[in-house]
């Protein structure tokens, strides 16, 4: 799976780091940090962290 | 499973719901019906950064799951009654839909003040189309805007109109402090004095008595009789359920439609509201049905109530939802997780100070009900900190 984050977007919400902790992370500078490539079990965290981004910054592309 | 669902409305609950239902394994027919033109697009940068001119409104769209690629959308139509006994629908082009279950998902609409005075140069901000209006208007030279209404929607319009370079931003309320009901005294306070320094004036303690002008806005006359210059109202004074399609079935449409803890309206299994229309008992609380305006509210309801659905209520607990908000104004950020309004009588700073940074806890009973951050990504990361122990928290007895 290939998420990709859209960092132009981005706000730093951190919503996606509740649904998917495994993927994404906020660094020590309270920003973004993700796993571009993660393993396929973690579809649904990832998908529900897509769905939860307030500003729909999170792309998934199989 | 073959048949129909019919979700009324197309914002984000209506969009999730749909998804969410092809998610819960319904394979037969999904109609949506929304009464904007619009596919369903994000609604918080309105008052923000799409307003501001930093976002394209084209951005605001959503992209719908593929799953959903075979929903069908009636878009540019409005739902005008409903026979819940027949299980139909009918449209206002005349149309009539049968259905096998129903998602209410119709959301809401600004509430508008009703004083004398003209109508031009009035603004809301609820979709595409108020927002385009309202940014031509305080795109303007020199204009001066006041804004009915200290509430979070009413503030961050405010904060975008100073961005924006307006030559005069006042923020009328009849309440003593800005964003003080969900919030209480102590971030209030602090969050006037921030939007004073950075060019908001505010009347508070003031209510609205009418518009001054012929055609068009001219002025905002205050409770007192004192007269404020404007070239723009920004009307933020809260919102009414869309239920009226829903009158005739013998419904609890007093706020929004009440529902049971698994998002079902009127003890029918087969209808069930998603989003702020919904007024549901969060059994993480003390069981009060209430409805919650919460960007976050469509998407985590659209899931359950699908499930419920497709699949009935055994072995799924109660809707429980930690509700969460955020808001974005002037270079501040408020971020909020669990229900503070809950814990207005016992707030406590747990971190920083009100002079800079600060995190603010909300109890109820010695326990924490609600944690608010007011400030830039440490506070919010020191608010985050909270949530797993409000996850964890017992449910509060009525």
């Amino acid at each position: 799976m290939k998420v990709v984050v859209d960092m132009n977007k981005c706000q730093d919400h951190g919503q996606c780091v509740f649904a998917a902790p495994d993927v994404f992370r906020l660094d020590d500078d309270g920003r973004l940090a993700y796993v571009p490539d993660p393993d396929d079990a973690l579809r649904d965290e990832v998908e529900e962290a897509a769905d939860v981004c307030p500003l729909q910054a999170i792309r998934i592309e199989d | 499973m073959t048949g129909r669902i019919v979700v009324a409305g197309a914002s984000l609950g209506g969009l999730r719901a749909a998804e969410q239902l092809r998610a819960a394994g319904w394979a037969g027919r999904i109609t949506v019906i929304g009464d904007e033109p619009h596919p369903p697009y994000n609604r918080p940068p309105l008052s923000k950064e799409v307003l501001a001119g930093k976002a394209s409104f084209a951005s605001l769209a959503f992209t719908p799951k593929p799953s959903a690629a075979d929903v069908e959308w009636r878009l540019g139509t409005r739902v005008a009654a409903a026979r819940l006994a027949e299980r139909t629908v009918a449209l206002d082009d005349g149309s009539v839909l049968s259905y096998d279950s129903l998602v209410v998902a119709t959301g809401m609409r600004p509430r508008r003040l009703r004083c004398p005075g003209p109508v031009a140069g009035r603004y809301t901000v609820r979709t595409i189309d108020d927002a385009r209006a309202l940014r031509a208007g305080l795109t303007r030279t020199g204009v001066r805007v006041v804004v009915v209404g200290a509430g979070f929607i009413g503030c961050e319009v405010a904060a975008t109109a100073v961005g924006l370079g307006a030559a005069e931003v006042t923020v009328v309320d009849p309440l003593p402090l800005p964003m003080v009901g969900p919030l209480g005294e102590l971030l209030a306070r602090t969050l006037l004095a921030r939007h004073q320094q950075r060019g908001v004036r505010f009347m508070l303690g003031a209510g609205v008595a009418g518009f001054e002008g012929d055609d068009r806005v001219t002025g905002v006359v205050l409770s007192d009789g004192s007269v404020l210059p404007a070239d723009v109202v920004v009307e933020s004074v809260g919102s009414v359920a869309n239920t009226e399609w829903l009158d005739g079935n013998g419904l609890d449409l007093g706020d929004g439609v009440l529902t049971d803890e698994h998002l079902r309206v009127g003890g029918r299994p087969e209808v069930v509201a998603v989003g702020d229309v919904a007024r549901f008992p969060n059994a993480r609380y003390d069981g009060v049905p209430r409805r919650v305006e919460h960007w976050s509210l469509p998407a985590d309801s659209a899931k359950h109530a699908a499930k419920v659905l497709v699949g009935g209520d055994v072995g799924l607990a109660p809707f429980a939802p930690l509700p969460t908000f955020w808001s974005d104004q002037h270079d501040f950020r408020l971020q909020s997780f669990g229900a503070p309004v809950l814990g207005l009588g016992d707030v406590r700073v747990l971190d920083g100070d009100p002079s800079g940074d600060v995190l603010v806890g909300y109890h109820r009973d010695g326990l924490l009900v609600g944690v608010v951050a007011l400030g830039g990504p440490p506070a919010a990361r020191a608010a985050a900190r909270y949530r797993a122990d409000l996850l964890k928290q017992p449910a509060l007895t009525p």
